[in-house]
């Protein structure tokens, strides 16, 4: 028998630190799977945010930079028009790139830098405890929201690929989900494609993941799924939100 | 060589060019946005980017990403614009990162003004930033240095995996001087093995600056510790004018320094025995210089554009043994050789025989 | 013929595998691992399929997958 399915060589072999049914995990090996795919693993600089996943240094294969906290998209600016012909890719939680990081992100995609954006959204402020973040849904507990998100005094949640794409020099925005199995296959596509936009120099590439926090929802594994299908999905616009002719011909 | 009439904000680009660093991210702030034009200009010619961040925390940290591939890289800002860049500046020490980065100190706090100050020596010597770090600070007092100087500095950062600051004010910035464009000076300087890149052929490597443990966090300090104690034992400059026989000291950097030299010069003509310590690197603060000034000098006027910041580094440097006073103007104004005299006489009861 | 392997030591239990193997081969067990997680065992290999299901849903790479290939 042949192995069909396991670690892919774009990760370490280091155990996640992540909570249990936290699916940052499926995303790091989504992720993971691509740049083994596209042979680009040695090329590759990944810039990491503060968050849950500011340890995901040590958990992929390829180098790696630590950014302070919202400041993700500017580092990887630097990097990239340091050493154009490498690929530089953030992985950013919604409270790094759509908090304090969402200049540096709005002005990274304006400007086309040709780099690729993973944000992963889950809600809240996850490393901290589970504070509410401008991604918080309307009516959602957290700790700075115990009451529920009110919408009148804190505003509606931000569709953050959504703003993104509406900037020239973004050239592929993608908003998928990893809740469900036939989701994963959607999201590893537009992330795939999101690197291929870079390899191809065509522009900014935004894929805006929906993901679970059990620990700071209180629900189990399987019951934040179903939170995150019930709640989160259908206030989204989900799917390839853009994607040029260039980006179409890939 | 020939020499070329330029603004020191100019001298500082230049230098920056010939020194090969090809990456500048800055945003404009006056009175410091000369270089970033004037590298608008020049750098793409020889090959190199200049990108104007969204901000000046962007900036920082492009900087910041830049430097993590070993390239050289520079930015440059005034006074509000350095206080943004706090946050990045503890980064880049904490993740031992080389960046050039330039403040023409302008008035403040706030908004302020225009003018020249030094009253971000506090900021730029004892930190700005959180954390136990340090930044190499070089005060540069006519345009020649701060080409000069700024060359010097990418070779400091270089050797010391440390970011360096040019520290200079709108006055040296703005006023057009003959600068002489020296060649990069050769320099024997470490191969940066710890910079990303891509991992073909090699094994990945990380750059960040968090600790895990308090272990671990602790034996980072005590790494930058060790750094900081070897720079300051090997890179203290100032210059000596008139210090021989002084009985009387002025102490002054940049602007300042500058001034006073003709006050000393002033009051050697009326047989008052001053002299003169110029700190050129401003962080390590040159301790050396004052080694042997505690036990033969009768006092000090340090000369300030500020309420007095550099002042504290001076009576800690002589241990408090001299009486050590404080010459000031603030606000953007600068201070006369006359009153600076007139200033020391008072202090220390000094006739001066000529109508200054 | 297929089978999958479970890789205790990075299970942390969450059980998403075991909701969602159609052929109910995964379980729960009963033996903690090193960092006390009660990891998810095999109870019938004879009824994996190899459509790997469990692994793609798995956020610590504790599943591999195997299967003969025709």
């Amino acid at each position: 028998m042949e192995r069909v399915f396991g670690r892919p060589k774009g990760l370490t072999e280091l155990p996640f630190h992540y909570c249990p049914g936290c699916t940052h995990g499926v995303i790091h090996r989504l992720i993971g799977e691509v740049l083994e795919e596209l042979d680009i693993i040695e090329e590759t600089i990944g810039v990491a945010p503060v968050g849950c996943a500011g340890f995901s240094l040590d958990f992929f294969s390829c180098d790696f930079v630590g950014a302070a906290h919202g400041r993700a998209q500017a580092v990887a600016t630097g990097i990239k028009r340091a050493m154009p012909d490498k690929m530089v890719f953030t992985y950013q939680g919604d409270g790094d790139i759509a908090a304090i990081g969402t200049a540096h992100a709005i002005h990274a995609a304006a400007r086309g830098e040709k780099i690729t954006a993973i944000m992963v959204n889950n809600a809240v402020f996850g490393m901290t405890g589970g504070q509410m973040a401008p991604t918080t849904l309307s009516g959602q507990v957290t700790t700075t929201s115990p009451y529920g998100r009110d919408c009148d005094i804190f505003g509606a949640p931000i569709d953050f690929p959504k703003t993104i794409a509406t900037l020239n020099g973004a050239v592929y925005v993608a908003a998928v989900s990893v809740d469900s199995p036939k989701n994963i296959v959607q999201a590893k596509k537009a992330i795939k494609k999101a690197f291929q936009v870079q390899q191809k120099g065509l522009g900014f590439a935004l894929v805006s993941v929906l993901s679970t926090c059990p620990t700071n929802w209180g629900l189990s594994p399987a019951d934040s799924i179903k939170w995150l299908q019930d709640n989160m999905i259908p206030i989204y616009q989900m799917g390839e939100l853009k994607a040029t002719e260039e980006v179409k011909a890939l | 060589m020939s020499k070329v009439l330029m603004k020191g904000n100019e001298a500082i680009a230049e230098a920056a060019i010939r020194s090969d660093c090809r990456l500048f991210f800055g945003y404009p702030i006056t009175p410091s946005t000369e270089i970033v034009e004037y590298l608008s200009k020049h750098l793409p010619k020889a090959g190199g980017t200049v990108l104007q961040g969204e901000d000046e925390v962007a900036s920082i940290n492009m900087c910041y990403g830049a430097a993590t591939t070993g390239a050289r890289v520079m930015t440059a800002s005034s006074s509000p614009g350095f206080s943004l860049k706090q946050e990045g500046m503890s980064y880049l020490a904490a993740a031992e990162l080389p960046v050039v980065v330039v403040n023409i100190n302008r008035t403040g706090p706030g908004l302020g003004g225009l003018g020249p100050a030094q009253s971000d020596y506090f900021q730029s010597t004892k930190g700005g930033g959180h954390g136990d770090y340090r930044l190499i600070v070089l005060a540069p007092s006519k345009g020649q240095e701060m080409y000069d100087f700024t060359m010097q500095a990418f070779d400091l950062a270089d050797k010391y995996r440390n970011p360096v600051l040019i520290l200079a004010d709108g006055f040296l910035g703005q006023m057009m001087e003959p600068v002489e464009l020296k060649e990069r000076p050769p320099a024997e300087l470490p191969k940066k093995d710890w910079a990303v890149g891509g991992c073909r052929g090699r094994a990945k490597r990380k750059i960040a600056s968090y600790a895990l443990t308090n272990e671990v966090g602790e034996a980072h300090c005590k790494h930058w510790e060790a750094k900081y104690a070897d720079i300051r034992d090997k890179e203290q400059y100032w210059e000596n004018f008139y210090t021989d026989d002084a009985e009387y000291l002025l102490v002054g950097y940049g602007t300042c320094g500058r001034i006073a030299k003709s006050v000393v010069l002033n009051a050697r003509r009326q047989g008052i025995k001053l002299g003169l310590i110029r700190p050129i690197s401003l962080w390590p603060f040159p301790e050396k210089a004052f080694a042997d000034v505690k036990n033969k000098v009768k006092g000090i006027v340090t000369v300030e554009m500020n309420a007095g910041q550099m002042i504290e580094d001076v009576k800690l440097a002589v241990e408090c043994r001299v009486p050590v006073h404080l010459c000031h103007r603030q606000g953007g104004m600068l201070p006369s050789e006359t009153e600076i005299l007139n200033f020391t006489a008072q202090a220390f009861n000094l006739a001066l025989p000529e109508e200054v | 013929m297929a089978k999958v392997i479970v890789l205790s030591e990075y299970c942390k239990s969450c059980g998403l595998c075991v909701n969602i193997c159609p052929k109910k081969v995964l379980a729960i067990g009963d033996k903690p691992n090193a960092k006390g997680y009660y990891a998810a065992v095999v109870t019938d290999e004879s009824k994996c399929i190899g459509c790997a299901l469990c692994g793609t849903v798995c956020p610590d790479l504790a599943l591999e997958v195997y299967k003969k290939r025709s």
